[in-house]
């Protein structure tokens, strides 16, 4: 199935969560912020958030330093 | 015309600088025309801008006032003196964010930070020698008073959590994310984007080393939302934090958010 990251079609594994997507994206989820379908997911949503066909997800990830 | 700190006076023929002193500064003892030292027996011309300065005095907050407006324009300075923001992180980024915002003389500012100043520090914020080990609230709001002490400085010693960040920074017109821990950037900005739909927000994200100057851009997330930095230089080993690239992104986050103060969006 397909969805919408940051304006890309993706192709995933149904019963992929938000929390595996990202960490394939060798992200750590905890320096990403994550909107899907327009909402912003709390992050411990993470782990739950089962992706649907279709679902536009934005990520904006943050690296350290200030 | 002579302007005269600030104050513009109508201009008479050989007027000197030694004329000007008991109505306009009395008490002065240096004089600047035309950004030039001169002598009180300089004669005037008109046109000419004069600045008199009484050595070690610290000017009143109407003097004050009225120099802001005269370089920022009474419209502009009424904006900015009634604004309130908020700082999130006083390091690199949070130091030069909150100096370039005291200096235009913005009304109120609310500094957190949970650390003390480390020598490891003074490569790029803004404390002193002389201030290793005070916290960086209180070393803070002692600098910044020192460039405008009729500003409103509320410091918040302690750490921040993606709850407290709502209740802490409640009534803010504008936020500045300054902090140096990515999962605390992340946090904040879902904090705000969750709980505060009202506020302005300027985060920041991929400032370290010494790449190119103009990789460093401001991107708008959302209504009046930004992050700004290349969005991918970190800080680690071989890759550190230093003054000229943090302050770069440090002064994109202030203009930025005298922008949205203005209504730039």
């Amino acid at each position: 199935m397909k969805i919408t990251c940051n304006g890309e079609t993706k192709e995933i594994t149904p019963g992929t969560t938000l929390v595996s997507f990202i960490q394939d994206m060798n992200l750590n989820p905890d320096t990403v912020v994550a909107e899907c379908d327009g909402r912003i997911v709390k992050r411990d949503e993470y782990d739950t958030l089962v992706f649907s066909d279709g679902n536009v997800l934005e990520l904006i990830r943050f690296v350290g330093g200030g | 015309m002579i302007k005269v700190n600030e104050q513009t006076i109508p201009y008479q023929e050989r007027i000197t600088i030694r004329n000007l002193i008991d109505t306009c500064k009395p008490g002065a003892d240096l004089f600047i025309v035309n950004g030039f030292p001169v002598s009180p027996d300089t004669l005037l011309a008109d046109g000419d801008i004069c600045c008199l300065i009484r050595r070690g005095e610290t000017p009143t907050a109407e003097e004050m006032e009225s120099l802001l407006m005269a370089r920022h324009t009474p419209g502009v300075h009424e904006v900015v003196r009634k604004a309130t923001v908020g700082i999130m992180g006083l390091g690199g980024l949070g130091t030069v964010v909150a100096g370039a915002l005291a200096r235009i003389g913005l009304g109120k500012l609310i500094l957190a930070d949970f650390d003390v100043v480390e020598p490891s520090n003074l490569n790029r914020q803004h404390y002193f020698i002389s201030q290793i080990g005070m916290r960086k609230t209180v070393a803070l709001k002692e600098n910044l008073l020192q460039v405008n002490p009729y500003i409103d400085i509320e410091a918040v010693d302690g750490r921040l959590t993606e709850e407290s960040i709502p209740v802490v920074f409640k009534g803010v017109d504008v936020l500045a994310e300054c902090f140096d821990d990515p999962v605390m950037k992340a946090a904040a900005l879902r904090a705000v984007l969750t709980n505060m739909p009202a506020i302005g927000y300027v985060g920041a994200s991929g400032l370290a080393g010494y790449g190119d100057n103009n990789s460093i851009r401001t991107q708008k997330i959302d209504h009046d939302v930004y992050i700004i930095g290349d969005g991918t230089s970190a800080a680690g080993p071989g890759h550190g934090l230093m003054a000229p690239r943090v302050g770069i992104a440090a002064h994109h986050q202030a203009n930025q958010i005298l922008r949205i103060l203005l209504g730039k969006d």
